[in-house]
């Protein structure tokens, strides 16, 4: 695959390569300036993409659905909860912990800007920070939900959290069928990402991972 | 302020496009500005919700048309001007011209890497009682303040129900445009779906956002 091809999204490169000037000048000038050292900079990226991640929320979703102590705790407290789980990397405050039932579905979004649990789940794919999930998941969840091949019965209520404060917002999905004696981790890798923000449903007993 | 950021329930963007196996970053200097969006505000260069602002009143043409980062990068760029801590000429010349401004937490080195991994607390000690609990009705102010607000214009003037009170933190409203935390008690509140889109909308939908009690009054 050629250069040109790499790029494949919404940019020509011309435009490209000017905001790629413009970010190294700003970086020369913080770092000419004293303000920040660039391996530091180095050591930010390297921990987002090897220290976060929805390992992290699947991980916790899993020992939810196995350890009915540990789920009441997380339903009261999600940051205090995950606290406990040494395995799990620091999570901030103000986690919210939101369980998904045969009678309802949670959805999170962040219609202002891009607020997301990053701890648990990474950093936002580019959808969730997009115009089309940021206008539509609030008014027309369930063509939303469409839009990831998800259908939900006609009567479960769809819950809705805007993340528009400093709380953050994780689901609780519900645990597939068939998975009775599964170990946690077993468990763990059948949850996705979008599970645990209210746009897919975990994976199914035997389903490709 | 009335921003194009403030999306919710605009119609037109077309479908959710999930991009699979998509990388976390789509390009090298995606990942050089949010290391240095981190890093500048935990020196203290500027705080959350400042950072926010200064996307939002990016014009609105550039806002819709710029990639996530590419927001990012514009917003801090002119921050970070406006804050004095580079000039213009800086930026145009693509080097330092003068001396560093002081950052209040100092410069920032790898000894600080560990600490911008855990989000910041924003809780703060109450300066007065909840005027609201747990069921309450309230109503969404019908408020358009021209600077930083998280009051989402979707909701203001109806009518929902206190569902959770987060205890009193940091006012978005007053930190962004640097006039103090000015905390205040921060509560879900819930509304049903047909209340916000009219009788066309999904009876089954319900939506919540986090509200500040300056954002309320009783219902």
């Amino acid at each position: 695959m050629s250069h040109e091809h790499e790029h494949h999204h919404d940019h020509d490169h011309s435009e490209l390569s000017e905001t790629e000037l413009r970010v190294r000048a700003l970086e020369t000038i913080l770092t000419e300036k004293g303000y920040v050292e660039p391996a530091a900079l180095d050591a930010i990226i390297q921990a987002y993409e090897t220290k976060i991640g929805p390992h992290n929320g699947a991980r916790v979703v899993a020992k939810a659905w196995t350890d009915p102590t540990f789920k009441k705790a997380l339903l009261d407290d999600g940051s205090k909860a995950i606290g406990t789980l040494g395995h799990v990397s620091r999570v901030g405050d103000h986690l919210v912990v939101v369980e998904n039932t045969p009678g309802r579905h949670n959805m999170v979004v962040c219609t202002l800007c891009s607020c997301y649990p990053w701890e648990m789940l990474g950093l936002p794919p580019v959808w969730y920070k997009a115009a089309p999930y940021r206008s539509r998941a609030v008014k027309d969840p369930r063509g939303v939900l469409a839009d990831f091949g998800v259908a939900l019965p006609k009567d479960t209520e769809i819950r809705v959290w805007d993340s528009t404060a400093e709380t953050r917002f994780l689901v609780l999905p519900m645990r597939p069928e068939g998975t009775e004696g599964w170990s946690e981790e077993q468990l763990a890798g059948l949850v996705t990402r979008d599970s645990m923000i209210g746009t897919g449903l975990p994976r199914k007993p035997g389903a490709p991972s | 302020m009335n921003g194009v950021h403030d999306m919710g329930g605009m119609d037109g963007f077309g479908k959710v496009e999930p991009e699979a196996n998509e990388p976390m970053f789509h390009e090298q200097w995606e990942s050089r500005v949010l290391a240095m969006v981190r890093a500048m505000g935990a020196a203290g260069a500027f705080n959350i919700d400042t950072s926010r602002f200064y996307r939002e009143t990016l014009p609105p043409h550039v806002y819709l048309s710029s990639s996530y980062y590419k927001k990012w990068f514009l917003g801090l760029e002119e921050m970070l001007i406006d804050k004095g801590y580079l000039t213009r000429e800086e930026v145009a010349a693509g080097h330092a011209m003068q001396p560093g401004k002081a950052l209040k937490h100092g410069r920032f080195d790898l000894a600080n890497v560990e600490r911008v991994m855990v989000r910041g607390k924003f809780d703060r000690p109450a300066p007065a009682p909840a005027k609201f609990s747990i069921g309450d009705r309230v109503r969404a102010k019908n408020i358009h303040p021209t600077t930083h607000t998280r009051l989402p214009r979707y909701v203001r003037g109806h009518v929902g129900v206190v569902e959770l009170n987060h205890g009193c933190h940091v006012f978005p409203d007053t930190a962004a445009m640097e006039r103090g935390e000015n905390p205040q008690w921060l509560y879900t509140v819930v509304f049903e779906g047909r209340d916000l889109w009219g009788p066309d909308g999904d009876p089954t939908t319900k939506v919540s956002i986090d509200a500040f009690e300056p954002y309320l009054d009783p219902a």
